[in-house]
């Protein structure tokens, strides 16, 4: 604060508290509606004092959408993103940064240019990749007479085929194939000294060696930033697993939120679908609100 | 900005990136590829393989006025959300940055929408907004029907922009506040010395050194609403009524998994990607220029 300005303070706090209810309203809505029986929760205008069936809706949205195998599939699916994506990045952005050879700058674009194109707006085609993930390569063999050769020579025909849908896999590795890591990566590296470089090839460490000891425990925290924006960015994932998931085996969390809309003609048990939504929304709440300075530099610096 | 100091067994450097390079190879380039080809080809319906059709796909979508109708659907929700989005986290941002007591918690508490997955939001937004129960109700018990988002289109749309513009509030607060905090106070104090009151700094210093941070975010937040939109869109509306917020994504969901029309799909995607890629090619020239601040 530079100077006296009582009147600007004034609305300051004004305009902030406002900020505020506008930004909790819909969770405390979401609490107290999810703590109402059927009639309450009909009443217009909604009484705003919790009612007392909160675990009751709890559990029935819990029993409904049958959340607990969809949640553990959730946790599975954004772990396994959030590490898939710290490995592969940090992988990525060794090459990159530490080695010089032969079209490295070509790769350096061909990785950048993916940052361009979110998976919502190829859809189509990456669906089709996942119901046959070798597809790829058995067009490639087909196309340079690979496989004529082979069949040729062996008397085998080859058809490769390795469906991912309905799997975690496929739910997990779509999502690990961007670069937002890598730059975040690629950004720090540059910053670290070239005399621990040095010295460590001075000792005689090969670059493995350099990765692992050196780079790795000096880049924790950008792990750490990484890890949650990845994590809470998959568990958010919505159209991807609501394609893939086809059985309710693999379901995630999110994708489930659809079944709880009350039916037009049916009851409107609102009271059961915030229960759900709930529950739903507070696995990344509490990684946010516990890893908020993690979440806000891991967004500045992927400026995804 | 290039390393001095590299290792000279490049093989093994090419192989610390083969796996990323699998992963973008088969989902991301291959797919990409394919959707060229699928736009410019027509699957036959008793199979037999693709034939090619050159650019006729694009021609009938262009052709359609309900892809137009969902252009511009996509286009005005991307602007208000967009504009809204942007102004509600600016203030906001601009008036935490003024660190009075009690900042702090609004530090922390308006990053939070932001966590919230789109479709969890969504549900929450259906029944605020629902007609017949939750908040937005009151106005239909005293002007019975004026507040209906299953029939009218204008207050479908309207539902769905408030829900995105909630979540990228936060998004946009959390940059707004990094560029302010990265203003230096000298700067302020001097300007302050010099008689300037709080809405002149804002003007002639504060603003003119965020213009990349607004520029930046700008672009974010239109990429995202074509995006970001789907999850809100399904939940919320399901495209209706009347079409009124099929939005571009959703579009060629609901034309390549519902219709199973994989051509026009792909030729939308490729509109769709041609578009986002434009966007980023016009922030990179703004993002150019951000260096020159620094």
């Amino acid at each position: 604060m530079v100077e006296r300005t009582p009147f600007l303070n004034f609305f300051t706090h004004l305009i902030l508290f406002a900020g505020f209810v506008f930004c909790i309203a819909p969770f405390v809505i979401v609490t107290i509606a999810a703590s109402h029986n059927l009639k309450d929760v009909n009443d217009v205008p909604m009484s705003l004092l919790p009612g007392s069936d909160f675990w009751i809706n709890i559990k029935t949205a819990w029993v409904t959408a049958d959340l607990g195998p969809k949640l553990l599939n959730s946790f599975i699916v954004a772990g396994g993103t959030a590490i898939g994506k710290v490995i592969v990045s940090a992988l990525t952005a060794f090459s990159i940064v530490y080695f010089r050879f032969p079209g490295r700058m070509l790769m350096f674009w061909l990785i950048f240019i993916t940052l361009m194109l979110p998976l919502e707006v190829r859809i189509v085609p990456t669906y089709a990749v996942v119901a046959n993930v070798l597809e790829p390569y058995q067009a490639i063999m087909d196309v340079t007479g690979l496989s004529w050769l082979i069949e040729k020579i062996s008397g085998v025909q080859v058809s490769l085929s390795l469906g991912l849908l309905n799997s975690y896999s496929g739910l997990i590795l779509p999502l690990v194939a961007t670069a937002t890591g890598t730059f975040l990566y690629r950004q720090f590296f540059l910053t670290v000294p070239d005399e621990l470089t040095e010295a460590a090839r001075m000792d005689g460490a090969g670059p493995l060696r350099f990765f692992i000891d050196i780079l790795l425990p000096l880049s924790r925290n950008n792990m750490a930033a990484l890890g949650t924006i990845m994590f809470l960015w998959a568990w958010n994932q919505y159209l991807w697993p609501l394609l893939i998931t086809t059985d309710q085996s693999h379901a995630m969390a999110v994708t489930e939120l659809k079944q709880l809309i009350p039916n037009v003609g049916g009851s409107p048990e609102w009271h059961i679908a915030m229960a759900g939504t709930l529950i739903v929304m507070l696995p990344p709440m509490i990684l946010v609100v516990l890893m908020q300075r993690w979440f806000v530099r891991g967004l500045i610096a992927t400026e995804k | 900005m290039e390393k001095r100091v590299t290792f000279s067994k490049w093989t093994i450097g090419i192989l610390f990136a083969v796996p990323q390079l699998i992963l973008i190879f088969t989902f991301f380039y291959w797919p990409a590829g394919q959707a060229v080809y699928w736009s410019l080809t027509l699957q036959q319906p008793w199979g037999g393989g693709n034939i090619w059709v050159g650019l006729d796909n694009f021609r009938s979508i262009l052709a359609n006025p309900d892809y137009w109708r969902s252009v511009s659907a996509s286009l005005v929700f991307a602007g208000i959300s967009t504009g809204l989005a942007m102004f509600i986290a600016l203030v906001l941002a601009a008036l935490t940055d003024r660190q009075l007591a009690g900042s702090w918690l609004y530090r922390v508490v308006l990053i939070w929408p932001y966590g919230i997955a789109a479709p969890a939001l969504a549900l929450a937004f259906r029944f605020i907004l629902a007609p017949e129960a939750g908040f937005l109700s009151v106005v239909n018990q005293m002007w019975p029907g004026i507040w209906d988002p299953g029939l009218d289109g204008t207050d479908a749309m309207a539902s769905i922009i408030v829900a995105f513009s909630w979540k990228y509030v936060g998004y946009n607060f959390i940059f707004f506040l990094a560029a302010f905090q990265a203003i230096p106070r000298s700067l302020i104090e001097a300007a302050a010395m010099d008689g300037s009151g709080v809405i002149r700094r804002f003007w002639d210093i504060q603003f003119p050194l965020i213009t990349p941070t607004i520029f930046f975010l700008l672009v974010i937040n239109i990429t995202e609403s074509f995006q970001d939109s789907f999850g809100i869109v399904d939940i919320m509306t399901s495209g209706g009524p009347a079409n009124a917020t099929n939005l571009m994504v959703y579009k060629i969901y609901s034309d390549g998994f519902k219709g199973l029309d994989y051509s026009g799909a792909a030729a939308q995607s490729i509109i769709l990607m041609l578009l986002i890629i434009l966007l980023t090619i016009f922030q990179f020239r703004f993002l150019e220029r951000r260096v020159h601040y620094r």
